[in-house]
């Protein structure tokens, strides 16, 4: 590079500078300012362990993320795996469907949520039906986690396929050869193989449910998860420097967790998303 | 190294692939305890789906039955086989270190600790690759993997061992040199092997026997001198190293072939005099080799091109007329039908 090009590239970077400034640092920096200007000061960055309230909903939160993660990555690798190992009639249409999902926004999904476990829904019906007590769960944490496990799988899925095809068949067949039983395949070569894909579409579907609003908000307001609980400090509690500095929180948490991701995975993990 | 052999024997193994395609005819082979054995033919002969069938990655269409010495292990998959396989690709597990692939078997088989370590020491030592037993596999080169692969194959003891194209990834002065190593290795160990290529030069160095492959056929089996000098029919003749055919007609002298065609190999043929050759040519071109210069002959006749090697170290010009002598015994039969397969 010399010298006399750095005006061109100033020039260049110019826009990316300004649309990075302006819709990333001074939000940011003013909602860190806002959390730590409230009638509490700084304090309100403690209240995540000081108020119980907030406390339990970031536990709530993390659990149902992870829980979800890990619901995510073993279905998908199963589907992922047996998508690209078998090849049969209406294989494609089906890989385009379940990516679908990707393609809806959070308010839909719940909607989609409610129809299947609703008051009016499909698994009532069924279980009345059936002589048992009508199934209701759409409105709770469980309800939540089918909606996010819903737009979670297909990008596990993707990230599977695209892992579990580049695996060379001869890999699993060595270790055939030196004795190895189906199990220890999965465990010595395929695993590892996926290893990065699993992490980085892990810590995709950990992010996402962390910070996931539409959902939680369609099926009922008074889930307690992080970014609800964000919503109704800001809008009913008028306690906007609580939101702020809880939204701050959740930011961080979900950036370390994508980080930590990162540094495991070794490769780009925002790039598999 | 001491240990029984074993013979492999298959009968009436056909393979049909679940598309319908046919890669195998029904065919029987016997190959003998510590024998090595090659499977030689161009790509999509069966050779490889051959090898397969022996390992237990495929199984023969129904009726097919592959033996072990006496035992059959037709219903066995590979797991079950103790079988040693090497793969074109290597397949190093890229998540262990050179010890920790070479060692995987045995740690499957749950031998113990310290005699896992010691094997894998000796393993290393055999393939001289000690001083690399810590590092990671893709920091070696092909020759280097190729020697972790053998020996992870070899380390378990396994009754048969299984190469497809070890070689055909290599660089052509790596490929000779373990070529080498692999053919003294086989011979140490004693061990049932069966060797796949397409690489008539590795099959002629390495193979005991040649099994000479065609369209999911057996075209040959032999030694690499029968498969040379007496190729049972027009496919094996054309396949393995160069032959010339020309018609009877243009031919004149004694100890011709019997047929309305004559077949040799271009170092059979020696420029002679005017008047003492079994036929005349015109050179069409010449390439000179060093030790040699190989001449591209017109014979006439419509016959297809003649390949001739003369040691002589005059210069041939092009466009000149020569005669040609095929040394006594230099014209082929064909041991078999002869008609091409």
């Amino acid at each position: 590079m010399e010298r006399r090009d750095y005006p061109k590239l100033f020039v260049l970077i110019l826009p990316a500078a300004l649309v990075f400034a302006a819709f990333f640092i001074l939000p940011m920096a003013r909602l860190a300012v806002v959390g730590g200007t409230g009638e509490d000061g700084l304090a309100a960055y403690a209240s995540m362990v000081t108020t119980p309230r907030h406390f339990e909903s970031m536990v709530a939160t993390v659990l149902l993320s992870v829980g979800v993660t890990a619901a995510a990555l073993a279905i998908a690798t199963v589907a992922g795996l047996f998508l690209v190992r078998n090849r049969f009639p209406g294989r494609e249409t089906l890989v385009s469907l379940l990516t679908f999902p990707l393609a809806f926004p959070g308010v839909v999904i719940g909607f989609m949520v409610i129809l299947l476990a609703g008051r009016q829904g499909l698994v009532g019906t069924v279980t009345q039906a059936l002589g048992a007590d009508k199934l209701v769960f759409a409105y709770s944490m469980s309800g939540l986690f089918v909606g996010y496990l819903y737009f979670s799988i297909p990008r596990v899925i993707l990230t599977i396929m695209a892992a579990a095809e580049k695996l060379d068949p001869a890999l699993e067949e060595a270790a055939r050869s030196l004795g190895a039983s189906s199990w220890r395949v999965v465990r010595d070569v395929i695993l590892p193989a996926l290893k990065p894909g699993l992490i980085a579409s892990g810590a995709i579907c950990f992010a996402t449910s962390m910070g996931a609003f539409g959902t939680a908000f369609t099926l009922a307001t008074n889930i307690d998860v992080l970014p609800m609980t964000i919503y109704t400090e800001f809008t009913l509690n008028a306690n906007i420097a609580g939101a702020a500095s809880l939204s701050i929180i959740l930011g961080l948490v979900t950036w370390a967790a994508l980080f930590i991701a990162r540094s495991l995975s070794g490769s780009t993990v925002a790039a598999s998303g | 190294m001491t240990q029984e052999t074993t013979a492999v024997s298959l009968t009436a193994c056909a393979k049909t692939f679940a598309d319908g395609t046919r890669a195998l005819e029904p065919l029987d082979l016997e190959v003998e305890g510590g024998e090595t054995v090659v499977l030689l033919g161009p790509s999509g002969c069966g050779k490889t789906t051959l090898l397969r069938i022996i390992a237990g990655l495929e199984s023969p269409d129904r009726g097919g039955r592959v033996h072990f010495n006496d035992e059959d292990v037709t219903p066995r998959p590979i797991e079950r086989r103790n079988v040693g396989m090497v793969f074109q690709s290597y397949a190093l597990f890229p998540n262990m270190t050179v010890a920790g692939n070479v060692a995987y078997g045995l740690r499957v088989r749950k031998d113990p600790k310290a005699k896992v370590e010691a094997r894998v020491d000796e393993m290393l030592a055999m393939m001289h690759i000690d001083d690399l037993a810590d590092r990671r596999v893709d920091q070696l080169s092909g020759g280097q993997r190729q020697r972790v692969a053998l020996a992870r194959a070899i380390a378990v003891r396994p009754r048969v061992l299984l190469l497809d194209e070890p070689l055909t990834a290599l660089d052509a002065l790596l490929r000779d040199r373990l070529r080498v190593e692999i053919d003294s290795l086989l011979r140490a160990l004693g061990i049932t092997s069966i060797y796949v290529t397409h690489d008539q030069a590795e099959a002629m160095a390495l193979g005991d026997r040649i099994v000479v492959m065609s369209q999911g056929r057996i075209a040959q089996i032999g030694t690499p001198r029968d498969i040379y000098h007496r190729p049972a029919n027009d496919f094996v003749a054309d396949f393995v190293g160069t032959v010339n055919r020309l018609p009877a007609a243009v031919l004149a002298g004694p100890d011709l072939p019997p047929g309305p065609e004559a077949l040799f190999r271009p170092e059979d043929a020696e420029l002679v005099g005017e008047g003492e050759g079994h036929f005349s040519a015109r050179v069409t071109s010449a390439f000179f080799l060093g030790d040699r210069t190989r001449l591209i002959l017109d014979a006439g006749g419509g016959a297809a091109p003649v390949v001739v090697e003369s040691t002589l170290h005059d210069p041939v010009a092009t466009g000149a007329t020569v005669a040609v002598r095929v040394r006594p015994g230099g014209f082929m039969r064909l041991d078999g039908a002869g008609g091409r397969p």
